[in-house]
């Protein structure tokens, strides 16, 4: 053995301590591992202080260590840690190795003897392994100053103004003809009550206003090449068949014109717009688009009301999709949410009863810029209701539907009761499973609307139903529902049921991450980098996600989130080049017959195929060392850093190596582990 | 007793396709006998086991050591010639890898040789079984054991190089005989111990004359099942075609013929198991998402074993049939 090895073993407190004999796993690696190479070993309560970092420091300098292998949590955890650590000591950071005894280890078994002789195993690999490490030095790549933030809704809006007001520039993608998101839908926002436009507008405008804001609403990203620093984005704007050069946003447009279209997003198919509108009157941008597939002109080649009254002649109905390319650093995704379709629970009579409301199709109702100018009335558009139903938990917290807390139901159900009692005077009852009130000021509130006077039923409810039993119930909805606080079956007859609906990943989540190159959980949200301590970064370096896209979030946390990707952003601009892992794979030229089974593997785009050379060859600032190549290429021809083979197969030796301990080969210790 | 270095050339189990491809290099065989004297070629000449053991070690400069080690004498044979060569390659897929006889290590023994003396082909119903003991009056007649398996070369002595290829190409074995006189002429120098020798350094695709294109499959199908086009790659027309993972050399003959490479080259340099590696490739450009129809797309593989470890189980990691139902 040439190398010089130093062991440390951490007892992360008792996390690793309560099951692993740590100071038996140091002894054995001393005595037994001192073929392989290790010339010092030592345990430690936290291998990751700042002394058990100087352990380390001071070893590589006293005892001229050329590798060390820390066993203790997770590479996710520390690595970074213990790779600064050897660079203090003068060692080059890629010569450490850590090796999981706590995730793999003592969190997952209780037997302590066969744990500790698993630790030693995986100690063990991580000695045969590190021998292999190549010192490696970090790639280093230029960031663009430019910033891309898809999704125009609070979130999105809340990024892009941080990142403006520090000076750098954004593109701000909105695929609605105005920026504002489901916010600029609610009437009120909870707990404090105060009107969601009075507040979210002043923002609209500022990002509509902004110099270093470029906003392209009624556009969507197509394609995204190249890497962190360095993206280059295709977008298209689609045709608004509107000159914004000549549009003043005047409206006579949308006086005039004679088609009529139920509004499905913005009014929640409450309400009707023009076929060429904005979405509502302060929309940001100011002008309208022409909805094609209604207009008369495009179904039926006359009509061009908008074109003869437009007294700027911005109207062009020849206008096409355009395409543009920006170049940008990195990315925000603030592409939020899509509400629960209650249709999909049909007890609950969405669709098929006409006074069972969504809870968005409420927030109209109540919005003094809605279509019943914000009076609460049943669908027939007059008669004001005596007593309200609202649903708590409608597809969240339900196995058949999303397993998930939707995070705003509670406060937003809460508000409902408030808002409905205060215009109404109506009886509101609240059926609910547990009530969630968890943030500032909010379980005040649940006060506040308890001395209201609503009346809370705890329980799930099973049906929403007109047919009546008794004649009190007639002409009623009635709600069935098991009491759980009572014990006992109720049916509550109301005029009007609001459905809180949960939160859900956008339709198309899927296929924004795979654009994006990131992660979606099973449920579809986003996955962030790390959910406690990298709430809003994503494994792939430059690109970040902000608000509900990355799961159910209220006003506030989305706010949050948007200004904190703001912050990683600009710390990437600030830095102007960013240092990356330099796990990467490459191909050897020689080796490569071109057969270009890798070629549309990468999830990265970053593989090249020399049509002239007949090779392959990887982009190592587009790699992200995933290693799906590697292991694609039939000939062997791709390597990965960190990863070759003689890495991965010693390991493996490592671990197998057999009298481990107590003379138990490792299929025992297996199976002990697994007993 | 000439002066000339001693050549010697084994069977061990094979087919003897590999004596023919010696055979094969024509006129350049003359050169074999001007450079060499041959000591010991059972297929070739008359020759016994003791005047090879009779022989001092190492005084063999090149034994071409084909087949695998199937039973007792292969291995004895194997030792044998080891002690008394200076270089010995292992010659052929089966010496290297195990090839066709190799995949006899799926079925215990009892049951191989009841396939052979037992079934349909044979004489069913027939209690003729082989005997490897049978009391002569001359005196007992002893035949070889089978072993448990099927081992290659090297899992039972040193082996100097390898020259992969079921047979090796002519071409490739003129070359290699050309490189070895050179060599003891002291006109060239021989590649480090362990190589692979008589090969190409890429793949059998380097020498396939097929337009290539980036690869998502949707089917796997068998070529008589299908109008090929003669210019394109045969993996994408959905024929699994092994050749992105066999070691160039062969020249892509089977390619170029309008058939799939079946990997009798054996696997590229550095890789460990030519059949995992196969299968993570294939794998790989399956174009679906959905565990149903990827299910559906790898049924067109009627044969795993054959398709991915034809010529390599025995060498390959798997080592299969060793502990399956071994008793």
């Amino acid at each position: 053995m040439t190398e010089k090895i130093g062991v440390y073993v951490c007892h992360c407190g008792t996390n690793i301590a309560g099951t692993v004999d740590v100071a038996e796993v140091r002894d054995w690696a001393e005595k037994r591992l001192k073929g392989r190479g290790v010339v010092v070993a030592r345990d430690y309560k936290f291998m990751c202080s700042s002394l058990g970092q100087e352990l380390i420091e001071k070893d590589i300098k006293e005892n001229e260590l050329t590798r060390v292998v820390v066993a203790a949590c997770s590479p996710h955890l520390h690595e970074q840690t213990f790779r600064t650590a050897c660079k203090r000591g003068g060692l080059n950071p890629y010569l450490c190795e850590l090796v999981s005894i706590r995730e793999q280890v003592s969190w997952v078994h209780t037997d302590q003897e066969a744990a500790t002789d698993k630790a030693k195993a995986v100690l063990s690999g991580g000695v045969e392994r590190v021998q292999h490490h190549e010192p490696l030095e970090p790639l280093r790549v230029p960031i663009h100053p430019a910033t891309l933030v898809v999704g125009g809704g609070i979130a999105g809006i809340q990024t892009a103004l941080e990142i403006a007001d520090a000076g750098k520039h954004v593109y701000l993608v909105e695929r609605d003809p105005s920026i504002g998101g489901h916010m600029a839908q609610f009437d009120k926002t909870f707990p404090t009550l105060d009107c969601s436009a009075c507040i979210l507008t002043p923002k609209m405008v500022s990002a509509g206003t902004h110099p270093n804001i470029t906003l392209l609403t009624w556009s969507e990203v197509e394609k995204v090449d190249g890497y962190v620093g360095n993206f280059v984005v295709t977008i298209r704007k689609k045709a608004r068949c509107v000159n914004t050069e000549l549009c003043t946003g005047c409206g006579i447009c949308q006086e005039k014109c004679p088609k009529k279209v139920i509004d499905e997003i913005y009014e929640a198919g409450l309400g009707y717009r023009k076929a060429v509108y904005t979405p509502f009157p302060q929309a940001v941008p100011k002008y309208p688009v022409i909805d094609k597939p209604n207009c008369t002109y495009f179904l039926k080649g006359t009509c061009k009301a908008c074109e003869k009254f437009c007294p700027t002649s911005a109207i062009d109905f020849n206008q096409e999709d355009e395409l543009i390319t920006v170049e940008v650093g990195n990315i925000v995704l603030a592409t939020g949410y899509d509400l629960f379709d209650p249709r999909r629970i049909p007890h609950y009579g969405y669709g098929r009863l006409a006074n069972v409301f969504t809870s968005l199709e409420f927030e109209r109702l109540t919005n003094a810029a809605g279509p019943t100018n914000g009076s609460i009335v049943l669908r027939d558009g007059k008669t004001t209701p005596k007593a309200v139903g609202i649903v708590h938990c409608v597809g969240s917290r339900d196995r058949n539907y999303n397993n998930y807390c939707s995070a705003i139901c509670c406060m937003q159900s809460l508000k409902f009761a408030h808002l409905v009692k205060e215009r109404t005077g109506a009886t509101v009852y609240n059926f609910y499973i547990d009530m969630r009130t968890a943030a500032k000021a909010y379980d005040e509130f649940y006060q506040r609307v308890l001395e209201e006077g609503t009346l809370f039923v705890r329980g799930r409810v099973a049906e929403v139903t007109d047919a009546a039993r008794l004649p009190s119930e007639e002409g009623k909805l009635i709600i069935q529902v098991e009491d759980t606080l009572a014990g006992k079956q109720r049916r509550i007859p109301v005029d009007m049921v609001i459905l809180s609906a949960g939160l859900q990943p956008r339709f198309d989540a899927k296929a924004t991450a795979k654009l994006f190159g990131i992660s979606c959980s099973a449920d579809s949200w986003f996955i962030e980098k790390h959910p406690k301590l990298d709430p809003v970064a994503t494994m792939t370096e430059g690109v970040f996600i902000a608000g509900c896209c990355a799961g159910p979030k209220d006003i506030p946390n989305s706010v949050a989130q948007g200004a904190a990707a703001a912050a990683r952003v600009l710390a990437h601009i600030d830095e102007g080049e960013i240092m990356l892992e330099p796990v990467r794979a490459t191909v050897i030229a020689e080796k490569c017959s071109g057969c270009r089974i890798c070629n549309n593997l990468c999830p990265f785009n970053a593989i090249l195929f020399h049509e002239d050379r007949m090779v392959s060859e990887v982009n190592a600032a587009l790699c992200q060392g995933c290693g799906t190549c590697v292991a694609a290429c039939p000939a062997g021809a791709i390597t990965g850093t960190g990863f070759s083979n003689e890495q991965i197969l010693s390991q493996i030796e490592g671990l197998l190596m057999l009298n481990i301990a107590n003379g138990r080969r490792p299929v025992e210790i297996a199976e002990a582990v697994m007993a | 007793m000439s002066a000339k270095p001693k050549f010697a050339m084994y069977w061990a189990a094979s087919c003897g396709g590999c004596e023919i491809a010696v055979l094969n290099i024509h006129e350049k065989i003359l050169d074999v006998d001007a450079n060499f004297d041959v000591v010991f070629w059972p297929v070739a000449m008359d020759a016994k086991y003791k005047d090879v053991a009779a022989m001092p070690d190492d005084s063999i400069t090149l034994t071409l050591f084909n087949g695998g080690i199937r039973n007792d004498e292969n291995e004895e044979i194997a030792h044998l010639l080891r002690r008394k060569s200076k270089i010995l390659v292992a010659f052929g897929s089966c010496a290297c890898e195990g090839c066709i006889p190799g995949l006899a290590n799926f079925s215990p023994v009892d049951e191989i040789i009841d396939t052979a003396f037992h079934t349909v082909t044979t004489d069913k119903g027939s209690e003729v079984r082989l005997q490897t003991r049978y009391p002569a009056r001359e005196g007992e007649i002893r035949l070889p054991t089978l072993y448990p398996t099927l081992r290659t070369l090297d899992q039972v002595a040193k082996v100097d190089y390898y020259m992969p290829g079921c047979p090796p190409e002519s071409h490739q074995i003129a070359a290699v005989i050309d490189l070895v006189i050179a060599a003891l002429n002291g006109k060239a120098t021989l590649p480090p111990a362990g190589s692979v020798i008589g090969v190409g350094g890429s793949t059998v695709c380097d020498d396939c004359p097929r337009a290539r294109n980036v690869k998502t499959i949707k089917a796997f199908k068998r070529i008589q099942d299908v109008r090929l086009d003669p210019t394109l790659c045969l993996l994408e027309q959905g024929i699994p075609c092994n050749g992105p993972a066999t070691r160039q050399g062969c020249g892509a003959l089977c390619p170029k013929a309008g058939a799939q490479c079946i990997g009798c080259y054996g696997p590229a340099e550095g890789v460990l198991d030519y059949g995992a590696r196969l299968i993570s490739s294939f794998a790989s450009v399956i174009d679906s998402n959905t565990p149903d129809e990827i299910e559906r797309i790898l049924d067109g593989i009627p044969d795993p074993a054959g398709q991915f470890y034809r010529f390599s189980l025995p060498g390959s990691l798997l080592r299969a049939g060793k502990s399956a139902r071994a008793k």
